[in-house]
């Protein structure tokens, strides 16, 4: 399961580049800052974990079921 | 693989958190990186200390929950040499960036190549002095625009990876933000070389860089650390790109052995 920490993500978007099957995607969802966060597709992901290690942030959490 | 919320829970000092960096700096990705790879050689925290000197890169030392120095201006070298030589048992990662290390830092860092001791320094370069404004730093490329550099400019930048080479550092890598992986299994590594393991890590600076130098959204500098760079094992055939990857792995006498064995010698 993807979750987003809303009030951490920075809108940068690293995550939805480096995602290799596109499961994470712009949206026009909006936190307390003002940021544009990123939504997920659940069943595109292959859990390789690679939005983890490209988010500054630590605001993407990856968990395998 | 482990998560970010254990990451975050295990290493991370919750009051600092979100950090203070910019929205698409690349800091933040070195910190994560550096904590799973001490995650995953099961390294002890509470026997490690991260040191750090002045900048954006040298905020990371003040978010991991165990001993930090946030020293002066170019000297977390001398700083962890000095800790490394009093307690040779702790594990010293040094956080610095370019301006840090290649600037004021320089010769600490030759020098501190030279002496071998066994330290893994981990250079964030942005390319520019990104704390005070985005200044012309030591490895700001050829006709980039900076504050300080306006039209542009036309002096010649440091290779920081390959002055750690020919000055002799034990293991040599650089990496790109857009090569977690890869930088994972390299910090992994630096942490179990003994000796002076000297990782570059080339992170965009999109506040006070990239603005100034035409790329002026989050994915065209992602792609750009793509693109650009080129991994050393195919660097003949694209000789423009920016060579990657693990670039030197020698074996060379470490400098707390080397001062075990005088004790010892004398001591007799």
């Amino acid at each position: 399961m993807i979750t987003i920490k809303e009030n951490y993500c920075k809108g940068c978007g690293y995550c939805i580049i480096a995602c290799p099957t596109k499961a994470l995607k712009r949206s026009n969802k909006i936190n307390s800052r003002g940021i544009e966060i990123p939504i997920v597709e659940e069943e595109k992901c292959n859990k390789c974990h690679i939005c983890e290690l490209s988010c500054p942030d630590f605001a993407i959490n990856v968990e395998e079921e | 693989m482990i998560s970010n919320d254990e990451i975050y829970e295990k290493y991370i000092r919750k009051g600092t958190m979100p950090t203070i960096l910019c929205a698409g700096c690349g800091n933040g990705i070195v910190l994560n990186t550096t904590l799973r790879a001490i995650d995953e050689l099961k390294k002890d925290i509470d026997k490690m200390v991260f040191v750090s000197g002045i900048g954006c890169s040298s905020r990371l030392s003040s978010y991991i929950k165990a001993d930090g120095l946030h020293t002066t201006h170019g000297r977390p070298i001398a700083f962890a040499t000095g800790i490394k030589a009093a307690n040779p048992d702790l594990d010293i990662v040094v956080f610095t960036g370019d301006g840090d290390c290649a600037g004021i830092g320089g010769n600490h860092l030759i020098h501190g190549i030279r002496r071998n001791i066994d330290i893994t320094v981990i250079v964030l370069n942005n390319y520019n002095y990104g704390m005070t404004g985005g200044q012309a730093s030591p490895t700001t490329p050829l006709e980039s625009l900076t504050t300080t550099t306006p039209y542009d400019s036309f002096e010649h930048p440091f290779d920081l990876s390959m002055l750690a080479m020919a000055a002799g550092a034990p293991f040599v890598a650089r990496w790109t933000i857009s090569h977690p992986v890869q930088l994972v299994k390299s910090i992994k590594k630096g942490l179990q070389v003994k000796g002076f393991s000297f990782i570059e890590v080339l992170t965009p600076c999109p506040t006070s860089y990239w603005r100034r130098n035409r790329i002026r959204d989050y994915e065209g500098i992602y792609r750009w650390y793509k693109e650009n760079t080129v991994n050393v094992k195919r660097a003949e055939s694209e000789p423009d790109k920016i060579c990657i990857g693990e670039l030197q792995n020698i074996q060379k006498k470490e400098w707390t052995e080397q001062w075990k064995e005088l004790v010892e010698r004398v001591s007799k």
